[in-house]
């Protein structure tokens, strides 16, 4: 799995409250069962308007169609970021896209999950906290990057005011290490099959065989 | 020690606590679909790992298959056959069960699961698929993860949770008639809102759950994860055991007296630790419909589009987009707002109670000649079922298309969906924008809602037109 140590990009923010996975990643755009090549159609219904008509072009108005916001790798949203549907696709999109981080209230559990096991970093913060990084990038986006160093779970944002997160740490060596949850878990597998020796005497009717 | 519901399952499950704060539960069952679990299994492939136990794995056909009669591997989605060919090729690989087209069990998998006895009370059940969290009405552990995960689920028999903190919410009083439990849970989205639940797993209980039938019951944990909540969970009775006898994958004989007998332990102690408890008086509840893009957009029929002040920084911005994505104003009344579409199936209102309900509403009556009116059963045999009853007839002289099940149009993937700028009126459990078609508007309702909009041709409150 992709490694996250720290990074320092471009975050636009996309304060709505509630953005789900629909939002993120529209069904009709899973055309294959591939996990690449999505990245064009992240926010689909918001970056294009006309879509799948011959007049289909980019909406100006989106904010990661700005040419200050060229190049975004860290997104600032509202509470309850990528609820809805647990398509892996909305993550796979981003990543494709070069979405890196995403600040948010709060997140969708599935979705928080998908971005985990992708390499794409979800850090909770404060909901004012991300209104004065929005502030603060929005001056200049280019210019006014944000630094994010996960070793020491920290976002850095203007004049070095430094913003700490807490993340489960289980979650922040996978990350740190690129370690595959698979992988790890399939070490532990004589604990497995001792639970099920013992579980399979207490609720017999569980297994099917 | 006092224990809830939810302790009592995931400790029995439990096989080690890490030191980074995760348990790694045991995984009873995994139902995979086409659109999701194709991308688990072909990650297996592409990985070279293979399926730990498949008797405990099953696989339906749901998401993207046509419910058009006469349906074929070709789908009105573009690219759908491929999902459909991958699924199958690697089912049958992998040595799932699965319920493939015209096979008599195929359906929705959270309609198939309780309905052949693969989900149990006390089991813990993972699909790639959100709401997953519906099989808590019959006491399960469930909950939808993302491919990553059903692949871990799959090759392990595991999975890694962070236990969530515990919510009750209790259900009081007794329901008016013409009211349900989908008038229910979008009653406590639309008070706590659609984040409610982040972060909880909620047990729902008192006198109102204990008297909703289990298909009521799936229909009230099914939108759990619309508020939000790791999961939705509700304490097994003999209503559960009653439905689940001789059900084909349920235990029999002696394993089924063991069973029951587990299953009688599973509810909360008193006393018990609650994070969070809410109340809800159910003598309050009336029909509840949404008006905007958030299930959290909902009010009573009788009720108006709230306004705009009410709402603070993010929300305010978000609130004013989904009014404009909607075509509507603040202080609009949601009853008798024209629609052009009815929608009656998905995961969340498809099954056979749901149908009935919806049958005795349109019965000797017609839907109004501006809207089209769907009716997608839940499983196959859901389909046959009301068949038999008879109530295919009824939807069809009503005037509404009697389908094939499927998950159909509860979301639009890029092959059948409502048009844009029109209104539906759903049965399903999601108005995000573009759900249901591009630029098309969605309001959740019951099926008995649906049921009488559709005659109607503008939103409209069931207990008004009497049945006939």
């Amino acid at each position: 799995m992709r490694r996250f140590v720290t990074h320092r990009g471009i975050a636009a923010p996309l304060l709505k409250i509630n953005i789900d996975t629909d939002a993120i990643m529209p069904s009709r755009e899973m055309k294959t069962v591939a996990k690449t090549g999505l990245g064009k159609s992240l926010f689909a219904s918001w970056r294009f308007s006309d879509i799948g008509t011959d007049k289909e072009k980019l909406n100006p108005e989106f904010v990661l169609n700005q040419a200050e916001y060229h190049c975004t790798s860290i997104l600032l949203t509202g509470r309850n970021m990528g609820c809805g549907s647990s398509r892996e696709f909305a993550v796979w999109a981003l990543v494709d896209f070069g979405i890196q981080a995403i600040i948010a209230p709060s997140f969708g559990a599935i979705f928080f999950t998908n971005c985990i096991r992708n390499g794409l970093l979800p850090i909770v913060l404060d909901e004012q906290v991300i209104a004065s990084l929005a502030e603060y990038v929005a001056l200049d986006p280019q210019i006014n990057q944000l630094d994010i160093d996960l070793k020491n779970c920290q976002v850095t944002g203007s004049a070095g005011t430094v913003y700490p997160f807490e993340l489960q740490s289980g979650f922040q060596i996978m990350l740190l290490e690129g370690l595959d949850a698979i992988d790890i878990t399939k070490k532990l597998d004589k604990k497995i099959d001792a639970f099920k020796t013992t579980d399979i005497h207490k609720r017999p009717w569980a297994y099917l065989n | 020690m006092k224990y809830t519901l939810f302790d009592k399952v995931w400790n029995d499950h439990l096989i080690t606590q890490q030191d980074d704060g995760a348990d790694l539960l045991y995984i009873d069952r995994i139902f995979l679909h086409e659109r999701t679990g194709s991308a688990a299994l072909a990650s297996i492939e592409e990985n070279e790992r293979s399926i730990k136990n498949s008797s405990h794995v099953f696989c339906t056909m749901d998401h993207i298959v046509d419910t058009f009669p006469g349906r074929t591997d070709q789908t009105t989605m573009p690219g759908g056959s491929e999902f459909i060919r991958v699924t199958r090729d690697l089912s049958l690989k992998g040595n799932i069960t699965l319920f493939d087209l015209g096979d008599e069990r195929q359906g929705i998998s959270h309609v198939v699961s309780p309905e052949q006895g693969i989900a149990l009370p006390g089991c813990t059940i993972i699909c790639p698929d959100s709401h997953t969290c519906t099989l808590g009405g019959l006491g399960a552990l469930a909950t939808g993860v993302g491919s990553s995960e059903c692949e871990h689920a799959l090759v392990t028999e595991t999975l890694r949770f962070t236990k969530p903190k515990q919510m009750r919410v209790v259900f009081n009083g007794q329901l008016n008639s013409g009211v349900s439990a989908k008038d229910m849970i979008l009653n406590l989205i639309a008070k706590y809102s659609a984040a409610g639940g982040s972060g909880y797993a909620v047990e729902f209980s008192g006198p109102v759950v204990e008297a909703l039938s289990v298909e009521a019951r799936l229909t009230l944990c099914n939108m759990a994860v619309e508020f939000s909540a790791f999961t939705g969970i509700i304490a097994p009775d003999h209503k559960v055991f009653d439905y689940l006898k001789d059900r084909p994958y349920a235990p029999s004989g002696e394993s089924w007296i063991q069973a029951k007998e587990y299953w009688s332990t599973l509810s909360t102690d008193d006393g018990a630790h609650f994070d969070q408890e809410i109340e809800i008086d159910c003598t309050n509840v009336s029909p509840t419909v949404t008006w905007g893009t958030s299930p959290q957009h909902a009010i009573p029929i009788d009720g108006q589009v709230p306004a705009l002040m009410s709402e603070d920084g993010d929300a305010r911005r978000s609130m004013k987009q989904s009014l404009a994505y909607m075509g509507l104003e603040s202080g609009q009344s949601i009853e008798g707002l024209p629609i052009q579409a009815a929608f009656i199936g998905s995961c969340t209102n498809s099954r056979l109670s749901d149908l009935r309900i919806a049958a005795a509403i349109l019965r000797g009556r017609k839907v109004s000649s501006a809207v089209r009116a769907i009716c997608v059963p839940g499983s196959t045999q859901v389909k046959q079922a009301a068949e038999k009853e008879g109530l295919d007839q009824i939807f069809i002289n009503a005037g509404f298309e009697w389908r094939e099940s499927g998950c159909s149009m509860c979301f639009y993937a890029g092959g059948e969906g409502f048009v844009s700028g029109e209104r539906v009126i759903t049965s399903t459990n999601r108005n995000f924008e573009g759900r249901q078609g591009p630029g098309c508007r969605s309001h959740l309702a019951s099926p008995a809602t649906v049921a009488a909009s559709a005659i109607n041709g503008a939103i409209t409150d069931s207990r008004k037109m009497g049945i006939v």
